[in-house]
């Protein structure tokens, strides 16, 4: 009997949170865990690992996309934020951390770092959203603990930071 | 749950791509991987290679011209619900398309490559047999042209050779006089419908000169009924030709239930589009 060929490793460039890291990965890698394994980048959970709890959820060129349903080899061409990417330069939450932090947005917090990055991305998109809004850009993603009110207050908190923090920087 | 080993090609080119594929029996192709990578993952699919198509030059568009809307392989959902232009041409594209899964899915998810997976729970095959459009597609052998009619083979299977790639699909316009409508029953916002329907009607002078209904999620292919000669009933009409299934998301009564509710009131909408398009 011949022994079972070793699996093909590929090089992958992937580009996160503004920084370089060169791994070494069979095609299999999925992103999620390329982050947490290969780039020691722990923050990005995983729950159901096939696209349904949003756990996962990183930037991908500023999109909210499942990391769970991306092979590292496809994201050569990326640039990839993770929730480790979300704060501030000088090490202070963001405006949609703080305001998880002020409205209670979060219990045992298996499920945040997802929330806090489609938020983000969400409230690029719309800065002023509704309430109905606000529950619409957390439908991809699944909390066990909160029930979501505290989540949609959450949003809608940091849609007043964000704003203040303009108001005040013109 | 991890996928089972592979080998993974990222081809520059289109043509790259097909020899790729033609070479190789348990070949794949991988778009936006938002079906494909569940399944990998699962163990439910095991191919030898993937093609990856996401680095392939001029695919992602979304033209619109007078005949329609033309979307190219690498169009993610989320781009062809953002432009206007499609949605002004064939409304019942943002129409479905909002329904389709979430945002984040919606984001990398393909709309050619969900025609492609042939799911009677997705909202866009019914909605290319609803529209009678096309998917064109590409081998080493040359391309050609799929109608919708004849894309859809069974559960999860499309007519596409194991060496095709789809590279566009085609969406017709809405004619003048048309009017179209969707519905959908799902338990939560973005879940895979428990029923979908969706409504094209033709009408001339305000008679309705043929009206077809199209289903999601009721039997395992999407199915489109022409309920032309029974407008006064055409849920029953719809049922005749229907074949309900129980599975953990609803029972076979429950979903024949909802085609009865959901029939007559998403043809009325159609009517009433038809109208009001005429006015404005
Ligand atoms: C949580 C969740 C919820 C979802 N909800 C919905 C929903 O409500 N409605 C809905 O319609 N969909 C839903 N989807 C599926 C989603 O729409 C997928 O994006 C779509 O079905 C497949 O597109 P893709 O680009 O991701 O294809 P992939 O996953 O990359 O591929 C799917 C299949 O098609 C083949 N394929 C893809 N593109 C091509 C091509 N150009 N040529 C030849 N073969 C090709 C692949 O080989 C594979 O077999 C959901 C997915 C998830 C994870
Ligand atoms: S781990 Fe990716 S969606 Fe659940
Ligand atoms: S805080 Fe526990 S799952 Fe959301």
């Amino acid at each position: 009997m011949s022994a079972p060929t070793p699996e093909e490793l590929h090089d992958v460039r992937l580009h996160v949170n503004g920084s370089v890291h060169e791994v070494h990965v069979p095609a299999r890698r999925l992103l999620s865990d390329a982050l947490r394994h290969d780039c020691g980048l722990t923050g990005t959970h995983v729950g159901c690992e096939h696209g349904v709890c949003g756990a996962c959820t990183v930037l991908v060129d500023g999109r909210p996309v499942r990391s769970c349903l991306m092979l590292a080899v496809s994201a050569v061409d990326s640039e990839i934020t993770t929730v480790e990417g979300l704060t501030e330069a000088d090490g202070s939450l963001s405006p949609v951390q703080q305001a998880f932090s002020d409205c209670h947005g979060l219990q045992c917090g298996f499920c945040t770092p997802g929330f806090l990055t489609a938020i983000t991305a969400g409230l690029e998109e719309n800065p002023d959203p509704t309430e109905d809004e606000a529950r619409e850009m957390v439908a991809g993603n699944l909390c066990r603990c909160t029930g979501y009110q505290n989540i949609v207050k959450s949003v809608l908190r940091a849609a007043e930071i964000q704003a203040e923090a303009g108001q005040e920087r013109s | 749950m991890k996928p089972a080993p592979f080998a993974y090609l990222r081809p520059a080119t289109l043509e790259e791509a097909l020899a790729a594929l033609a070479g190789q029996q348990g070949a794949k192709v991988l778009a936006g991987g938002q079906s494909l990578v569940p399944l990998l993952s699962m163990r439910l699919a095991a191919p030898s290679t993937l093609v990856d198509i996401n680095a392939l030059p001029d695919l992602s568009h979304v033209a619109v011209s007078d005949d329609g809307v033309r979307i190219g392989a690498l169009a993610r959902h989320a781009e062809v619900l953002a432009s206007r232009e499609a949605a002004e041409r064939q409304p019942l594209l943002a129409m479905a398309l909002s329904h389709v899964a979430h945002a984040t899915i919606r984001n990398r998810g393909t709309t050619v490559g969900s025609l492609v997976h042939a799911d009677a729970a997705a909202e866009m095959p019914m909605v290319l047999r609803l529209l009678e459009g096309s998917v064109d597609v590409a081998s080493v052998r040359g391309r050609r042209t799929i109608p919708a009619a004849e894309l859809f083979a069974g559960p999860l299977e499309s007519t596409l050779a194991q060496d095709e790639i789809a590279v566009e699909a085609c969406f017709p316009a809405l004619a003048p006089g048309a009017g179209v409508a969707f519905q959908e029953i799902a338990r939560r916002h973005g879940d895979y419908a428990l029923v979908g329907v969706a409504a094209h009607v033709e009408t001339d002078g305000g008679e309705v000169t043929r009206a077809r209904v199209g289903f999601v999620s009721v039997s395992d292919v999407p199915v489109v009924v022409d309920v032309t000669d029974s407008l006064d009933d055409p849920a029953s009409a719809a049922l005749a030709e229907l074949e309900p299934a129980d599975d953990i998301h609803a029972t076979a009564a429950y979903r024949a239930h909802l085609v009865k509710v959901l029939t007559p009131r998403v043809l009325a909408d159609a009517v009433h589009h038809a109208r009001d398009r005429k006015k404005s």
